[in-house]
């Protein structure tokens, strides 16, 4: 099986660096809630779209990130579909985000996006409802797939990759099996000095809201201050806050439990199998990776035959195989994931499982927040 | 200035020489305002608007974002900021003089040799070497492996992650450019100076501390700045070696921008750096033209 691993993170930090804030961060703060939901499907006339347009007359320019899909894809939807499509790449949502917002046609028919980044481009009016009718493979997707909190019924996003966050850890190297938040913020003695937590806001955050039983999206004064404190506590105890090189200093042993997101931590177990992954008991995350078309687009019809085409359970399945995510496509799981869940546990992690995860949304206004306690917490 | 008629052809050769020093300055002027005067004045706009919630800023004026950076936690930072930069520049100062010394002394086809291993490390990108200190450094690297391995710990040290390692990553980072001008400051230096020091019977220290010190201050204070300002605003040093525990101002800035998505914010958090390096400069050169003309015009 080919591996894939965001970026040999030793040598090119920073495009790791900017998978991390990314990819995985698929949740982060981007925007969410239910209110702008509704606003998307009122504010956007869809238009009107001919399903029986002549798809080798369109183009299309295709955001992503870098090897998120596979290379020789553009070629084969080319061939099977018609359409000739050009590739571009974002290393971050806040990359593409500028990009789609800067109030000109940025030529792009399809960006894929982190789901809450999807909920802040339909909150402004930029991207087309997705058509159901023009995308037949929506049937592959888990009914779960639908009741994701930034896009509840898939409005105008097309999820394509999924997980959670939890601890990664050497299973040789610490006595007893981590199995909750309190494992990794109070460290018993034989792992202490040897821990990581994730460095941005939300995932730093989010191991003492759920330990404490608040809401990973809490803005309440009272609740954050404990977190604070709950936070500054565990600082002494930890090796370093670290993004993107976390399932390396599992594999080296320089660090014995980590927290991580799930597809990461497969990156660690793919180079030594007694890395074992676990979603702390008091419950985690849920973030997922999307696909939107553009409102300025001028091949709608060819976009979502793309999104169709992506939707394929052997396009799906690659990204299992290759990226270690967990896709919310179930013909491409029910395909590969249980072969691979024997290396990758957490690639049996079921849809209603991960659907117990919380949904990270925007805290508007409370968001700067958030990045004053993680700046105290880290200077402390 | 003296007054009186201008003779004719004096306005041309003036108006020539005009015409010159533009198109000797206007290419690099012009690169100047478009990538250094125009961010910075975006940066300025932006101090007194609102954070847009998807990031850029909202025009809606408010003075906010110069409140909330008079929190104590940014002052700290920006004050811890200061202090490391400052341990850096004294270390790398303390290094720095010596071997620019001893290169200024060597004969003259090793001092290109020596200057070119000088900055050598330079060839190489940042990134990776900082990653070498983490191979070096961390509780399973080389470092610590040798000293277990030779009997002389029983457990590995904790070098990496702490706050010397930082400052170790900064002095290593920036030295050469404490070196260069120091080095450049000691080579003009005239050797006969340090001889007639010598002849009127000075000692070798006192012909240090009273004349050549003296003399290549204004490399020193160049030197320092070059360190100084660079390691301020460091922000990957802090991240890989300080394993994220120690946060400098460049740190906070950087993710107001990309992970807190306030713009407005960090621009005034950029914008107190830039006031203060501002007054450093004058500083600078109010030093320098003083060290230069022995205090006299002062």
């Amino acid at each position: 099986m080919r591996r894939h691993v965001p970026a040999p993170p030793r040598a090119t930090w920073l495009v790791a660096g900017a998978l991390a804030s990314t990819l995985a961060l698929a949740a982060c703060g981007g925007s969410t809630g239910g209110p702008a939901t509704s606003d998307a499907s009122s504010t956007l006339p869809s238009a009107s779209l001919d399903a029986k347009a002549d798809l080798s007359k369109q183009s299309l320019v295709v955001d992503n990130w870098k090897d998120y899909m596979p290379a020789d894809l553009p070629a084969n939807f080319e061939k099977a579909v018609g359409p000739k499509v050009t590739v571009s790449y974002h290393a971050t949502n806040e990359e593409i985000m500028a990009k789609l917002t800067a109030g000109t046609d940025s030529g792009i028919d399809v960006a894929f996006v982190s789901g809450p980044f999807a909920q802040a481009l339909a909150a402004q009016g930029l991207l087309e409802p997705i058509h159901p009718d023009l995308v037949p493979n929506l049937s592959n997707l888990y009914p779960e797939a639908s009741k994701l909190t930034y896009d509840i019924g898939n409005v105008y996003s097309v999820p394509y990759s999924w997980g959670t966050t939890g601890l990664c850890y050497r299973s040789d190297l610490v006595k007893t099996a981590p199995t909750s938040w309190n494992d990794l913020l109070s460290p018993a003695a034989d792992v202490k000095g040897k821990t990581t937590m994730l460095a941005t806001d939300r995932w730093l955050m989010l191991p003492a809201q759920k330990l404490l039983g608040y809401s990973a999206n809490t803005v309440d004064p009272a609740e954050l201050d404990k977190v604070k404190s709950t936070l500054t506590a565990t600082k002494p105890t930890l090796l370093a806050y670290d993004d993107t090189t976390f399932y390396d200093r599992l594999v080296s042993g320089e660090a014995v439990m980590v927290e991580a997101w799930d597809g990461w931590c497969n990156y660690g177990i793919a180079k030594n199998p007694k890395i074992k992954f676990v979603v702390p008991k008091e419950g985690s995350d849920l973030w997922a990776d999307t696909m939107v078309i553009l409102k300025t687009s001028k091949n709608k019809e060819a976009a979502h035959a793309f999104i169709n085409y992506v939707l394929d359970a052997k396009v799906q399945s690659w990204v299992v195989e290759n990226i270690l995510y967990k896709v919310p496509n179930k013909p491409a799981m029910d395909a590969v994931a249980a072969k691979l869940a024997e290396s990758y546990p957490n690639l049996g992690i079921t849809p209603t499982e991960l659907l117990k995860g919380e949904g990270l949304v925007d805290l508007g206004a409370g968001a700067p927040l958030y990045s004053k306690i993680v700046t105290e917490v880290t200077a402390s | 200035m003296t007054a009186g008629p201008i003779a004719p052809g004096r306005g041309a050769a003036r108006r020539r020489a005009l015409v010159e020093r533009t198109a000797l300055l206007g290419p690099g002027l012009l690169y100047l305002l478009a990538f250094m005067a125009i961010p910075i004045a975006l940066i300025l706009v932006y101090t007194i608007f609102t954070r847009g919630r998807f990031g850029g800023v909202v025009f809606t004026p408010t003075l906010d974002n110069f409140t909330r950076a008079l929190d104590p936690i940014y002052t700290a930072v920006l004050g811890s900021s200061l202090a490391i930069a400052g341990i850096t520049t004294t270390i790398a100062l303390l290094l720095g003089y010596p071997t620019a010394y001893a290169i200024a002394m060597l004969p003259k086809r090793w001092r290109t040799v020596a200057l070119i291993l000088v900055v050598l490390p330079f060839w190489t990108n940042f990134l990776i070497r900082t990653y070498a200190w983490i191979v070096l450094l961390n509780s399973e690297g080389v470092v610590n492996q040798a000293l277990v391995g030779a009997g002389l710990i029983d457990r590995p040290l904790e070098l990496l992650y702490t706050r010397g390692a930082v400052v170790a990553g900064l002095v290593y980072a920036y030295l050469p450019l404490m070196i260069l001008p120091v080095y450049a400051s000691i080579e003009r230096l005239d050797p006969q100076l340090r001889e007639a020091a010598a002849n009127l019977g000075a000692g070798r220290a006192r012909t240090f501390f009273d004349v050549t010190l003296p003399l290549t201050l204004p490399g020193v204070i160049t030197g320092a700045l070059f360190v100084f300002v660079p390691s301020l605003g460091n922000f990957i040093v802090p991240e890989l070696l300080g394993g994220g525990k120690t946060v400098m101002v460049g740190n906070v800035i950087r993710d107001q921008f990309l992970k807190a998505r306030d713009w407005p914010f960090g621009a005034v958090l950029a914008l107190a750096v830039i006031v203060f390096l501002v007054v450093l400069f004058v500083l600078q050169s109010w030093a320098s033209r003083r060290v230069s003309t022995g205090g006299r015009d002062a």
